[in-house]
């Protein structure tokens, strides 16, 4: 299972149109929410930051920027799912207050 | 052998789980349960290198500490950020977060250039594709960067828009740094390592140049786009460090980028490239000053008046803006609403695709104030509904409203989708003060003699607006 680069450009291709189909349709109200997660997954690079530094081996400068790669890239990551999780919890919230109003 | 099949499996998993994460993301009901499923994902993926490296070459413990500093720090300064940051400052803090992604692809492209042994680089020239994609994503991967510091920065309003970069000047500088980025390009592929930094500063300086003369009603599409361009960066690291899982995702993406860019260009009826290379609206304004000022018939009306008319009324339409999240008066606002309709008044609220700041900006804001889903409504829905309406109440909208846009041909702002809230009985415009939208531009609408200003800080008159209408007894059960 070698990466070869013709492959790769066909994942590259596929992953483009199964980005376009996957959010045809999105409601106005996710605009904001669905970039911030997006903009999560695309902190996915820490995996990057992360084989560099294990291909370093001791070369100090190497290892030093693949650590502040990593740190950016988790700052992204972990910023990003939390502060999406935090828009989404308010809309999450609304179902069941109208229930109890409801009733 | 077999840890590199486990990886394989893993890193399917994860293509899977991410797939159904943002395509979750795009409905409501399920959007929160995909953005913990994309995360798991990701987590996933994490995994799945560490289990490849194991089975492998194994992780030193040099690069263990390495790892564990740049998780650590990263990770509790995004997870200080992300509880810190107020709702309202939303679009800036994604906004933040891109530029952070940007920046990574950048170093590890950097760094495999820099400090990836001598004959490995040998090696890497010889490959097109590999060539590449280190200088896309370095190309791309500076520009997200310090474009959005800079997105970031005018938001916050640390950054206005320099007069020089509206004149046909900045298009001869961008070009300059065009050049520059691709004569480092150039050298970087013969081999040469000077040509690295010359690609780096090229393209940074590009990114500035890009996004500094955008006016800030543009914004929500930088941000946008420079969301698909950290995708982008991702995808080309990927080709870098050969991760076909990192293909995947950045490709998503940055196709995700695209799509909503699309849509908010549709919401403001602007082509992106006008966005992108027109300039600010306001700066065609400024050229036209002399009418800015310029308001004949400015009817101001106190909070007392504004409330005796809102009694009276059956229907109230709300406009929320920007304003409206820089005072934050949500919840003040939801108090008001709450009391008319225990007073038997029909509330809704207007929602322009580009309110705010982002797209969606205003429905995060007011879900958080606890309005129900069902009264936001559409500017399609809306739109035919304002003539039965007896008050609109702006709140920190202003460009959104401004009927130039349907009968001014000479306008900057022609062609762009409004409400039309003029042909409500009575329009309130709550507002600190005359100063123009975020455009720039004059607002008709105040001079018509169905719209009265109220001004003030949004928070304060309807604080004062909730006072009165209690005082009136609207409301009041029984």
């Amino acid at each position: 299972m070698d990466f070869s680069h013709a492959e790769a450009l066909w994942i590259l291709l596929l992953g483009s149109l199964l980005g376009l189909e996957l959010i045809g349709k999105v409601p106005p109200t996710l605009h904001t929410p669905l970039m911030s997660g997006a903009n999560a997954v695309s902190g996915i690079t820490m995996l990057a930051a992360l084989s560099l530094i294990i291909k370093a081996g001791d070369k100090l400068p190497l290892l030093v920027m693949g650590s502040i790669s990593l740190g950016f890239a988790l700052f992204n990551v972990i910023g990003g799912f939390l502060v999406t999780d935090r828009m989404l919890a308010m809309f999450s919230r609304k179902p069941i207050r109208r229930k109890g109003n409801g009733s | 052998m077999n840890s590199a099949i486990l990886k394989y499996a893993i890193d399917l998993l994860a293509v899977l789980l991410l797939s159904l994460g943002i395509k979750g993301l795009s409905k409501v009901r399920s959007a929160r349960e995909a953005n913990r499923l994309a995360a798991v994902a990701i987590a996933l993926a994490v995994v799945g290198v560490l289990v490849d490296s194991l089975g492998g070459s194994g992780v030193s413990f040099n690069a263990w500490i390495w790892i564990i500093l740049g998780t650590v720090v990263g990770g509790c300064l995004g997870l200080w950020t992300a509880q810190k940051v107020p709702m309202t400052s939303m679009p800036e803090t994604v906004a933040l977060f891109n530029g952070c992604g940007g920046m990574s692809s950048l170093l590890v492209s950097m760094g495999v250039v820099l400090y990836l042994g001598d004959g490995d680089l040998d090696q890497l020239n010889k490959d097109l594709v590999v060539n590449l994609s280190i200088v896309i994503s370095v190309f791309v991967g500076a520009i997200t960067f310090s474009g959005s510091i800079v997105a970031m920065a005018k938001l916050q309003g640390w950054l206005s828009t320099p007069v020089w970069t509206q004149s046909k000047l900045r298009h001869a500088v961008n070009i300059s740094f065009v050049v520059l980025a691709l004569v480092g390009a150039i050298e970087l592929s013969f081999g040469g390592q000077s040509g690295l930094w010359l690609l780096v500063i090229g393209s940074g300086l590009l990114g500035i140049g890009v996004t500094l003369p955008i006016g800030g009603a543009d914004m929500p599409v930088v941000i946008s786009l420079l969301n698909s361009y950290s995708g982008v960066a991702a995808a080309a690291a990927g080709f870098v460090v050969e991760s076909q899982l990192l293909i995947v995702a950045g490709a998503m993406v940055g196709a995700a980028g695209l799509i909503l860019t699309q849509v908010m260009c549709k919401g403001m009826n602007r082509s992106l490239l006008s966005v992108l290379f027109g300039g600010a609206l306001g700066a065609v304004s400024s050229a036209s000053a002399t009418s800015t000022s310029e308001y004949t018939n400015i009817t101001s009306c106190s909070v007392e008046e504004c409330a005796l008319t809102i009694e009276a009324a059956e229907r109230v339409v709300v406009v929320p803006g920007y304003g409206l999240a820089v005072a934050q008066a949500q919840h003040t606002l939801r108090e008001v609403t709450r009391v008319l309709e225990a007073g038997g008044i029909t509330v809704s609220y207007a929602i322009h695709p580009v309110a705010g700041r982002m797209p969606g900006h205003m429905n995060v804001l007011l879900a958080e104030a606890d309005v129900p889903y069902e009264q936001l409504k559409e500017m399609d829905v809306v739109n035919p509904e304002f003539p039965a309406t007896d008050v609109v109440l702006v709140l920190g909208a202003n460009d959104v409203v401004n009927p130039q846009a349907k009968n001014d041909p000479e306008s900057p702002l022609y062609g762009m989708p409004v409400l039309d809230v003029y042909e409500a009985r009575t329009v309130f415009v709550i507002k600190r003060g005359m100063s123009a939208g975020y455009s720039g531009i004059k607002n008709d609408l105040f001079d018509l003699s169905n719209t009265s200003m109220v001004f003030g800080d949004a928070k304060k008159v309807l604080g004062d607006l909730l006072v009165e209408l209690k005082e009136l007894g609207v409301g009041r059960k029984g």
